[in-house]
């Protein structure tokens, strides 16, 4: 109980942040607070923001899934090379889906059937997936692709500034939270992150879990690349390059524990949009990228040592406390 | 020392003779010397002097900063941080010599590891005191310290024109006909590999990884044996960025980017377990020799440069799993054994 109001506690401190960076950016810059902006701005992390809702799964089972930018630039590699030899969109689109399923369950099949560790995985198939886009793109970028596709990438939904993608997003988080806060299922990722052993005795399939959660992270990086080749109209097998730091940073700074067993989609969501606000903001006052790299790495830190060494200044105090007390006595 | 010398007689020869042909090692110089002579057989030329030296001062690099990932691996750690490291390291050395161009070599190395050790200070902290998982936080510093690359470079570069000729000699010379860089790595790792082997301290970092718990109990100092492996870790990288600087000669912001993965590559199929407690530096070097030759072997074979990527990733996929299969194999192999 104490844990759950502790989690609430860090969900709100992210959403009043969101709404200090939101602030701050629209006095240092008269542009940024515009209906434009935050629409351009929002439209700009969709990618992460998509990735990090199969990635908070995956960290709240206790696993990690390193390779999902890799797939992303695979999968818009897949789309461009089929699209650039002529197969028309409606069946490239799902080649690039069947990709993004094959890569994840790969990654699955080594972790549950091996019993491989998925940090180790990830980080050989980081290099494998990428390599592979490149094997089938080389240099090469794909461009021209038809305008409806393209205006599914930047388009807005019709009447609002809402991008389209962002829209995708708010569907997709919404049903995640009721899966992963409304469902036995949910509850069981939980369990699992929790205690592996305990969760097998207690008779919940750990390892199919496990399983799907790796092929749901494959699926999600090729929705995201979709969203991105349209997007930016252009396949390229260096697209979101390090693109996966940004989205644990997001789950971890959302409350997410790496060692699993806690966390929550809200928290997520919070984080996705203050890293992209940070980001969005810096941006328009002239930041340079460098900059941007070392604030997302310092998030990416803070949000673990901060919490850690909160938790070990309130232990020092109690301690301190208890032994007064004991003086005293 | 006496202790050691005694079995040498004892009667355990046949164990002696089956532990070496078990021992990881072994295999390791075995498809060494078959990729090798795979490679030679199809184009002569890859064993010239030339293409030889070329090889082996790009493999001493690497092997050096397996040196220190093998001393974080072992402690179930991880330094992902190594490549913004040596890229800092050799743009800074870089800066120094623009500075001052009368800079003694020595300088420039002990001021490169003097840098990476700092930055290892940095991820030491964070894992050892501020209980950061090594991964979080050395992923963290790989973009921080790269960061800080670009906004020191921003758009600059070093070229070898703005070094002084006897560092680009230091960088090129041999003693003996073997390259300055592949002493300087044999050294440190031969050093390394006995302090590992013989030494309490070597020993602590074993104990670390296999069960910490059981290391405190046993009076190890974990925190500081953590914090000792980060800031080697970094200054080993630190004093790779100037080999890097003085092999390459030129460098930008983008300098070492990716060589962690190389690293770490090398460790694993090198034997050092990515979950602790197992693995030695003779093995890890091996490793960083082999991946060194296959890459050479693939650009002789002329295998297109896209390649590359995807085979160092399936390579390393291959070296784990088959490190869990083994390793499996051998702890079913104890169990029967102790039933028997």
């Amino acid at each position: 109980m104490n844990r759950f109001k502790g989690l609430l506690g860090w969900e709100f401190s992210l959403i009043v942040l969101v709404g200090a960076a939101l602030l701050i950016g629209g006095l240092l810059s008269p542009d940024f607070l515009t209906g434009s902006n935050l629409s351009f701005l929002t439209a700009n992390f969709s990618e992460v923001a998509l990735m990090s809702l199969s990635m908070t799964l995956l960290i709240i089972v206790g696993e990690i899934d390193l390779s999902v930018a890799s797939i992303l630039g695979l999968c818009s590699a897949v789309i461009g090379v089929l699209f650039a030899a002529g197969v028309p969109m409606p069946l490239a689109l799902p080649a690039a889906f069947v990709t993004g399923g094959l890569a994840g369950l790969f990654n699955g099949l080594l972790v549950t059937r091996l019993g491989l560790p998925s940090l180790a995985v990830t980080i050989g198939t980081l290099a494998l997936y990428r390599g592979l886009a490149y094997v089938l793109l080389g240099d090469r970028a794909i461009a021209e692709f038809p305008a409806f596709y393209t205006n599914l990438g930047f388009g807005n939904v019709p009447g609002t500034l809402i991008p389209l993608p962002m829209a995708l997003f708010a569907v997709l988080a919404i049903l995640t939270v009721i899966v992963l806060h409304a469902t036995p299922f949910g509850r069981a990722l939980y369990a699992i992150g929790a205690n592996g052993v305990a969760a097998r005795f207690a008779g919940l399939q750990v390892e199919r879990v496990k399983l799907s959660l790796f092929v749901l992270s494959g699926l999600m990086a090729a929705l995201a690349s979709a969203v991105y080749t349209f997007r930016f109209a252009s396949a390229r097998a260096d697209n979101a390059s390090g693109f996966e730091l940004s989205v644990i940073a997001a789950v971890l700074l959302g409350g997410v524990s790496i060692f699993g067993g806690r966390g929550s989609v809200v928290g997520t969501v919070a984080a996705v949009f203050l890293i992209g606000i940070i980001n969005g903001a810096l941006t328009i006052l002239d930041v340079s990228n460098e900059i941007l790299t070392i604030v997302t790495g310092l998030l990416l830190i803070g949000s673990v040592l901060l919490p850690n060494l909160l938790t070990h200044f309130r232990t020092y105090q109690q301690r301190r406390r208890i032994q007064g007390d004991s003086v005293i006595q | 020392m006496t202790e050691r010398s005694a079995p040498a007689s004892s009667p355990s020869s046949s164990g002696w003779l089956s532990r070496l042909l078990m021992a990881r090692e072994v295999s390791l110089v075995g498809l060494l010397v078959l990729v090798t002579l795979g490679t030679a057989a199809i184009n002569p030329l890859f064993l010239s002097f030339g293409s030889v030296r070329d090889l082996l001062l790009n493999v001493s690099i690497i092997a050096l900063l397996v040196v220190g990932q093998t001393l974080v691996l072992l402690m179930k750690h991880v330094d992902l941080s190594v490549s913004s490291t040596v890229g800092l390291s050799a743009f800074l050395t870089g800066s120094l010599f623009v500075a001052y161009p009368g800079l003694p070599v020595p300088l420039a190395l002990l001021f490169g590891l003097g840098l990476g050790a700092l930055l290892g200070i940095v991820n030491g902290l964070l894992v050892a005191y501020g209980k950061v998982p090594a991964l979080v936080a050395t992923l963290g510093t790989l973009y921080v310290f790269r960061g800080v690359t670009y906004a020191v470079v921003s758009g600059g570069q070093i070229n070898a024109s703005n070094l002084p000729p006897s560092f680009l000699g230091f960088g090129t010379g041999s003693v003996l006909g073997i390259p300055n860089l592949v002493l300087l790595a044999l050294a440190v790792l031969v050093g390394f590999a006995y302090y590992l082997r013989s030494y309490r301290g070597g020993r602590e970092y074993y104990a670390v990884g296999s069960n910490s718990e059981a290391a405190v109990l046993a009076g190890i100092n974990v925190t500081r044996r953590t914090m000792t492996g980060f800031v080697l870790s970094g200054a080993i990288a630190g004093l790779a960025g100037v080999l890097y600087l003085a092999r390459f000669g030129t460098v930008d912001a983008t300098a070492g980017t990716g060589l962690e993965l190389q690293v770490i590559a090398a460790a694993v199929v090198g034997g050092v377990s990515i979950n602790g407690g197992v693995g030695t530096l003779a093995g890890a070097g091996l490793g960083a020799l082999l991946l060194g030759v296959m890459g050479s072997a693939l650009v002789t074979l002329r295998a297109p440069g896209f390649y590359q990527q995807a085979i160092q990733g399936a390579l390393l996929l291959a070296a784990i799993s088959i490190d869990m299969l083994v390793s499996r194999r051998a702890a079913r192999r104890l169990q029967e054994e102790r039933k028997s």
